[in-house]
């Protein structure tokens, strides 16, 4: 009994199950809607859903790990938030402005050699994602505007900025997409390249992932690191738990907060940089007046993860995962927003999963107290006589 | 004067739904809920309401066509709204990330459900405007004002102003708005004297969600010819409206006009000589609305009014 306390006790463990209970409500109201809008097919086209990436083998997966590049980055950007008390609804509006940079660069500096060309354009990506960020956090640090509806401001001005500097300046008018990067700004395939592909005949059909997966992976352990091994990351956190408190204790509250903030959009910047600048079968922004979708997906990648850069990594590749079986719905006719459903419900149920596991958790320890109160009672009564 | 009259009129056409929405929003927050799921609940407003609306427009046209189409919008806000409720009042769960998962269902919902369930598979609703009212009978007779105020003008216009004035009255003159407004400032001592904090709360998200549905249907139906599961942004700009307003329902009234003004120059900048002449792309002027917001709130947050206990879930065993 113990030994079961003592796993229960432990955050990490309760917080997963309630994660994965999240998951699998939202999973099962997937499966609803499919039933109630297509009986016949229903059972198919979840099962198209749970094997998602896998669907089309080699290539697949590894364009299971291209899309979970962004939702990586994105998911530590809010995440990050998260962790040190700020939500970061804007990632649209940082990850699209990052997009933007990285692409603009990759087109135009090709005086740059090649591994500084995609380095540089990463970097400018990260950069302006930052300073689509610095705006909100002053305006939150300094004048009291709260920052999701800043963020949210930020994402509309970004979107209609982004679509105007893409038509100004990179446009590929044929296509109505954003130019081809140069081949000295797409970003190496690191060996992936020999993995993940599909043979059609003689050639090889490739897949898009490249060495971002890489870059994100290594930049959440290195926000893992930040937030759970430094003092500059603990004195962000602590002016997330309480700002009066850290202010008392001599922590500079208001910079702390413009930084966070800040940090949370190059992240999301990043993301940008990293999914666009993939080279020819890569994707190419479009100019459309819609909010960027890996942002939003920055959320749900979160929340699944409870913010844990580490279980970030995990909680993107899930989410990228069952997108793709999204698309591959469509061979039944299914509309792919069924997926979109499914990881609204996500979060709606990731809201409250705190309460379940507070709830499991009081139900646990209160059987183990009553138990132990009569143990001892008995004990007592066994002392008087 | 030809201009001018469209400017009006067209400012009219924004600001309505704005106003609509915003108030549903001091509702839910004077109650001491926060719901930035209002673009969520405008979106299912608007979604079911214009499919009744496609669908039954063989059979009747015009007002009262319109108004049943409202009544559905307002029913479907208030049972959508009813989720965010349970998670944030029964469950007591971060209400911002509710309202970002209410948010994100809403149009995957509308665009899921349009394309499973037209027979041409597409994601756009479709609708004939048969409610424009061309010119009221007398008022609009009336020089100038009949003009500006009472030609080219919709019904929902008016019953948008109704609501405020009803909004008013029952925020300041009634037992109901009195609680409402306890149960946001400080709930325990609204408990402590037999309101039922639960159930005031559930009515702010409740009339909020019925107002913004109705605004989702009187955003597009003056503004477009079909419904392509958006509302572009409104339910978030009322928010920005009602803090604007500082929760009073008057001051969102002209927080409300002076947005729908700043849309107006956004979407009719070709009509105004001025701007048209000076070509400047459309996307900048897109931007306009949102600019304007962020420097409103940046000038007008600092000594803010907000009810002090929005956003913190009620527990009765707390202190």
């Amino acid at each position: 009994m113990k030994q079961l306390q003592s796993i229960l006790e432990k955050d990490s463990f309760s917080r997963t199950i309630s994660s994965i209970f999240s998951i699998l409500i939202g999973l099962l109201f997937g499966f609803i809607i499919l039933l109630v809008s297509n009986p016949t097919q229903a059972v198919d086209g979840f099962l198209i859903i749970l094997k998602g990436g896998f669907s089309t083998h080699a290539k697949g997966i590894g364009q299971v790990l291209y899309f979970a590049t962004p939702l990586i980055l994105t998911g530590l950007s809010v995440g990050f938030a998260f962790k040190t008390g700020l939500f970061n609804i804007g990632a649209p509006g940082q990850f699209i402005m990052g997009a933007f940079t990285a692409v603009y660069i990759g087109v135009k500096w090709t005086f740059l050699p090649a591994p500084w060309h995609w380095i540089v354009a990463l970097l400018g990506a990260t950069i302006v994602g930052g300073l689509w960020a610095l705006i909100p956090g002053i305006l939150k640090a300094y004048l009291n505007v709260h920052e999701v509806i800043a963020t949210i401001m930020m994402n509309y001005i970004g979107m209609y900025l982004a679509n105007f500097l893409v038509k100004s300046y990179i446009y590929d008018s044929k296509k109505a997409l954003s130019m081809n990067v140069a081949d000295t700004a797409v970003l190496p395939k690191a060996g992936l390249d020999k993995i993940f592909y599909n043979t059609m005949g003689t050639t090889k059909d490739l897949s898009t992932v490249n060495c971002g997966i890489f870059i994100a992976i290594i930049i959440a352990i290195i926000i893992y690191i930040i937030l759970n091994k430094t003092t500059f990351g603990y004195e962000l956190k602590a002016c997330g738990f309480s700002q009066d408190a850290s202010k008392y204790a001599g922590i500079n509250d208001k910079r702390n907060l413009v930084t966070s903030m800040v940090i949370s959009g190059m992240l999301a910047g990043l993301g940008g940089g990293l999914l666009y600048l993939s080279g020819g079968n890569g994707r190419r922004i479009k100019v459309v007046d819609v909010l960027a979708i890996e942002g939003f997906n920055g959320i749900p990648v979160a929340l699944l993860a409870l913010s844990n850069p580490i279980g970030t990594i995990f909680s993107a590749i899930f989410i990228s995962y069952i997108t793709q079986g999204g698309h591959y719905l469509q061979t039944l006719n299914f509309v792919p927003e069924v997926i979109d459903i499914i990881i609204a419900c996500i979060i709606y149920f990731s809201a409250f999963s705190l309460f379940f596991k507070d709830y499991i958790f009081r139900f646990i320890k209160n059987r183990v107290q009553s138990m132990e109160e009569k143990k001892q009672e008995r004990l007592e009564d066994g002392g008087e006589e | 004067m030809g201009v001018l009259s469209l400017i009006v009129q067209q400012t009219m056409l924004f600001s309505i739904p704005l106003l609509v929405v915003a108030l549903g929003a001091v509702f839910t927050e004077r109650g001491g809920v926060t719901n930035i799921a209002l673009e969520g609940m405008m979106i299912m407003g608007a979604f079911t309401s214009i499919f009744f609306i496609n669908q039954m427009q063989d059979k009747m046209s015009g007002q009262l066509l319109l108004l049943i189409a409202m009544l559905i919008a307002i029913v479907t806000g208030t049972v959508f709204s009813l989720f965010h409720a349970y998670a944030s009042i029964n469950l007591k769960s971060d209400q911002v990330i509710s309202g970002t998962a209410l948010n994100m269902f809403a149009p995957a919902f509308a665009i899921y459900v349009a394309r499973m369930i037209q027979d041409n598979g597409v994601q756009q609703i479709g609708f004939t405007n048969t409610f424009r009212i061309k010119s009221v009978p007398v008022l609009g007779d009336i020089p100038i004002i009949g003009d500006l105020f009472f030609k080219n003008a919709y019904i929902t216009t008016y019953i948008g102003l109704g609501i405020l004035v009803l909004s008013v009255i029952i925020i300041y003159k009634t037992r109901f708005g009195l609680r409402l407004r306890a149960c946001g400032e400080h709930p325990h001592a609204a408990d402590s004297v037999g309101i039922n904090v639960y159930k005031m709360r559930y009515a702010g998200v409740m009339i909020s969600g019925a107002l913004a549905g109705l605004g989702g249907l009187i955003f597009v139906v003056p503004t477009s010819t079909n419904f392509n599961a958006t509302v572009s942004g409104y339910g978030f700009l009322a928010l920005a409206v009602m803090i604007f307003g500082q929760w009073k329902p008057i001051r969102v009234f002209f927080a409300a006009l002076f947005f729908g003004l700043m849309k107006t120059i956004a979407s009719a900048y070709s009509v105004i000589p001025l701007l048209a002449a000076s070509n400047i792309p459309s996307d900048v002027y897109k931007m306009i609305p949102f600019i304007a917001t962020l420097i409103v709130l940046a000038f007008s947050s600092k000594s803010s009014e907000a009810p002090k206990a929005v956003a913190v879930p009620y527990d009765k065993g707390s202190r």
